[in-house]
């Protein structure tokens, strides 16, 4: 709650978070005159979020970004009210991730011993998100997208095979051994240590199946298990334990819709990702359908890009056009804007990011009416020349310029 | 040491389309010899000279022993920057231009100003930046940033082609050339807004004399880029003097007789100035007649198919420059410098004089959504995918090995402090940190 009156400007909240977001309008309303002078519009505030996640998804595997690039987007989250970092920190292509329990992962994963975050990097990422009121959760996701985990972690992966031989390839990780779950449970006290936010995100998504289906061990255990041909039963049989495994710690957790898609049995506090754009609104119904909180990407993969002001299409996004009753919409708790990292990396992420997501942010805070095209235009183009001032380097919105030009 | 030899003297001239910038570049054990027939081809030379000095793990800096004869396959290869949709700071441009020389680039097309801001400060007209123009996005020949650009760019061998685009794309003239543009009307009544550059009144012509009077003055290549592009015909056909000088002129209701009644006369004013000048294709395409030195710069991806326009230009006998596949603006998702690069300039039906009649090509990076937060990474190594089919052999288009070596040429871009943007995943040794 804002209240701007002479001589004194009087900002209240329930929590220091409010405080801060608080603190962040007031530093919005604040403008300069022509003359040079700060000015404030006497203006009465109460504010507070329509949904409760609003997420940036930063992939830091298939490029590596150095601390600073994180640091500054953290920066430009907390002026856009984005409160979480999905931090997906490693996939297929590297490991940077140093783990105090298994060294070897990111020596033997990362890109070089100098795309590496050490333990003192990653205490410094959640630190400066925690004084900005943004909640770092890490994504390990798991099985598929570790071929970097092979490197340092021998027979984590399934060996692929070309009829009776292994070909020297892998696959996602190997569901049938105690080794693997021996490991993860170790893996994951690190993180859950590691990592405060209640939450870790397990990843669950894109599973090939073709390595498994190859694997003659892997043939056998799912006869044992009376699989029969369905690798969806063996993938939500890895991903139970898995859950098992993190619950035990005390996490809660989040997973890409795959994971509900393939019928795992899962905690009733678990989140499910939405991250399919082909009929969204469906899987929203059908996840919060069956009692599961869910949050949405789909629409909002950043990394997507084309020609022209896109962010109008990000804007008119409707979180809660899914057919569904109250209860079900009050299970969608907020959203996320992806910036994958195929074709990212510090050299072009401030720009592509930002204002982009800052439609993302607004759908995410502002109530379901605030909805005009024109007018949000103005206050975007106003918002990036102030993104500018403050050292973000936003790309412009459309033809123009602001004021203070960014410095080339 | 390396040994420059180069067989013309002199480096206070500027380049030309016909500037000779072939080299040849011997490195064998204590020899180390560049020569060329001209300065330009020696700043090529040094240009791959300095790309094949690797450093080893030990930190020592080495290169193989080596024979190489270069030349470009294509006189003319530009690149377009947008200085209208937005300002683009000195140093962004010259950053730019060091870039283009590290591929090889020799034309720097500038297309200054357009219908949103005109920040070339005109000593003869000084109202016309004034008016629309943030004071501080001047680009001042009298402060010299003009001259900054031309000679920060010779001495990397590089043309500069200013873009004075006329009669559309030139709202931002209005303000401060009062009469200059079409006063568009509704029904009897001027609606108070404006259209192109009136073709029907004298002192249009007096102005445009004056103008490009002073533009040929400071921009001492031999052309000038006149534009021509993209003229929207409905405020002159609300102008009741102009329905009436249509009549007049005979030219019915055919407006493109009209916009070509003013491109002649700008055509002619410029060549007396003693300057040549390129044109959008829609000069040609609406058969104005121009001289036949004029090139014909081809930019619509599918009204014609490019390579029928090409086709057409060059059968008419005039030079063309190929921007279409081009316009790097135009960015999409993936690895889109591809389709860039396999581009073929001659792949049309004519014959040898003809696709001779091809004298290159330019990306293009026009500024709509462009501006010193996102010009860097958006132009490089992208860019770099069309200077290498403009410089290179026919014969050199094997996609998997251009990869390699433009993610290594990029890598290379950011040890030269470059913010060029990742092609695919991957890594540089030195990552560029913000």
């Amino acid at each position: 709650h804002l209240t701007v009156t002479g001589p004194v400007a009087i900002l209240k909240a329930d929590e220091v978070w409010g405080a801060l977001r608080g603190l962040e309008t007031f530093s919005q309303l604040v403008h300069e005159d022509d003359y040079g002078s700060f000015l404030i519009n006497e203006s009465e505030i109460n504010d507070f979020p329509r949904f409760a996640h609003r997420g940036i998804l930063l992939d830091t595997s298939r490029h590596y970004l150095p601390l600073k690039s994180i640091l500054t987007n953290l920066d430009a989250m907390a002026f856009n009210k984005f409160n979480v970092l999905h931090w997906h920190i490693v996939d297929d292509q590297s490991f940077p991730y140093q783990s105090i329990y298994f060294p070897e992962l990111s020596d033997k994963g990362a890109y070089s011993y100098n795309h590496i975050y050490t333990p003192t990097d990653v205490h410094l990422v959640i630190e400066y998100a925690r004084l900005r009121g943004i909640r770092v959760i890490p994504e390990f996701d798991t099985p598929g997208h570790t071929q970097s985990w092979g490197k340092g972690q021998k027979n984590l992966l399934t060996p692929c095979y070309n009829g009776e031989q292994p070909t020297g390839s892998f696959g996602p990780v190997n569901p049938i051994l105690n080794t693997t779950y021996d490991f993860m449970t170790r893996f994951f006290k690190e993180i859950s240590s590691v990592f405060p936010d209640a939450y870790i995100h397990l990843g669950g998504d894109e599973v090939n199946f073709d390595c498994w289906k190859s694997n003659p061990e892997v043939k056998e255990f799912m006869k044992k298990q009376g699989f029969g041909t369905d690798y969806a039963k063996l993938e939500s049989y890895y991903i139970q334990n898995i859950l098992d495994i993190v619950s035990s710690y005390n996490k809660g957790y989040m997973v890409w819709q795959e994971v509900f898609d393939n019928n795992a049995k899962l905690k009733p506090d678990t989140v499910v990702q939405v991250w399919m754009e082909n009929n969204y609104a469906h899987e929203l119904s059908r996840v919060t359908g069956a009692g599961f909180t869910a949050i949405l990407a789909a629409p909002w993969y950043l990394d997507y890009i084309s020609y022209g002001q896109d962010w109008k299409k990000y804007y008119s996004v409707e979180p809660l056009n899914f057919p569904g009753s109250e209860k079900q919409k009050d299970l969608l708790i907020g959203g996320e804007a992806c910036l994958w990292g195929e074709f990212v990396d510090a050299t072009n992420l401030t720009p592509r990011l930002w204002p982009r997501a800052s439609a993302v942010g607004e759908r995410l805070w502002s109530s379901s009416n605030v909805t005009s095209l024109q007018d949000a235009y103005k206050r975007l183009t106003n918002h990036r020349c102030r993104m500018l001032r403050r050292g973000i380097a936003a790309e412009p919105v459309f033809v123009g310029y602001c004021a203070h030009e960014a410095r080339g | 040491q390396l040994l420059v030899f180069v067989a013309t003297p002199g480096c206070d001239g500027f380049p030309s389309l016909d500037s000779k910038e072939s080299y040849k570049l011997s490195v064998s054990e204590g020899s180390l010899l560049l020569s060329a027939d001209a300065v330009w081809g020696a700043l090529r030379g040094l240009e791959t000279f300095s790309q094949l000095v690797e450093r080893d793990e030990n930190g020592t800096y080495y290169i193989n022993k080596t024979e190489i004869v270069d030349f470009p396959r294509f006189p003319h290869r530009g690149l377009l920057l947008d200085t209208s949709r937005h300002y683009l700071p000195l140093k962004a441009i010259l950053e730019t231009l060091d870039v283009m020389a590290y591929n090889k680039f020799n034309v720097f097309h500038w297309h200054i100003v357009d219908d949103p801001s005109f920040p070339y400060e005109s000593l003869t007209f000084p109202e016309l930046s004034k008016q629309v123009t943030h004071p501080s996005h001047h680009v001042a020949p009298s402060s010299g940033d003009v001259q900054t650009v031309i000679e920060y760019a010779r001495l990397r061998g590089i043309r500069v082609i200013a873009e004075f685009d006329t009669p559309g794309h030139t709202l931002s003239w209005g303000p401060g050339a009062p009469g200059l543009l079409t006063p568009c009307y509704l029904g009897k009544y001027p609606s108070g807004s404006y259209g192109p550059i009136n073709p029907i009144l004298n002192s249009t012509y007096q102005f445009v004399t004056s103008f490009f009077q002073e533009i040929s003055t400071v921009f001492p290549d031999f052309f000038l880029h006149l534009g021509g592009d993209e003229v929207d015909f409905t405020c002159w056909k609300s102008n009741p003097k102009i329905r009436a000088f249509m009549k007049e002129m005979g030219f019915g209701e055919d407006y493109k007789k009209l916009e070509s009644f003013y491109i002649q006369r700008l055509l002619d004013i410029v060549s007396s100035l003693g300057k040549g000048y390129i044109v959008w294709q829609e000069v040609f395409d609406n058969r104005v007649k121009v001289r036949p030195d004029t090139v014909v710069h081809v930019w619509k991806e599918h009204s014609t198919p490019y390579m029928e326009e090409m086709a057409n230009v060059t059968k008419a006998g005039y030079r063309a420059l190929l921007s279409a596949p081009w316009y790097l603006n135009r960015i999409s998702y993936g690895q889109d410098w591809m389709a860039a690069y396999q581009v073929e300039p001659l792949e049309f039906e004519g014959g040898p004089e003809q696709k001779d009649l091809v004298i290159g090509g330019e990306a293009c990076m026009w500024g709509e959504y462009v501006d010193v937060t996102n010009l860097t990474p958006r132009l490089w190594p992208r860019a770099g995918a069309i200077a290498e089919r403009l410089w290179s052999n026919v014969t050199v288009r094997d996609l998997q090995d251009a990869y390699v070596r433009l993610a290594d040429f990029r890598c290379k871009l950011l040890r030269r402090g470059v913010q060029a943007q990742p092609l695919y995943v991957g890594y540089c040794e030195n990552e560029f940190s913000g």
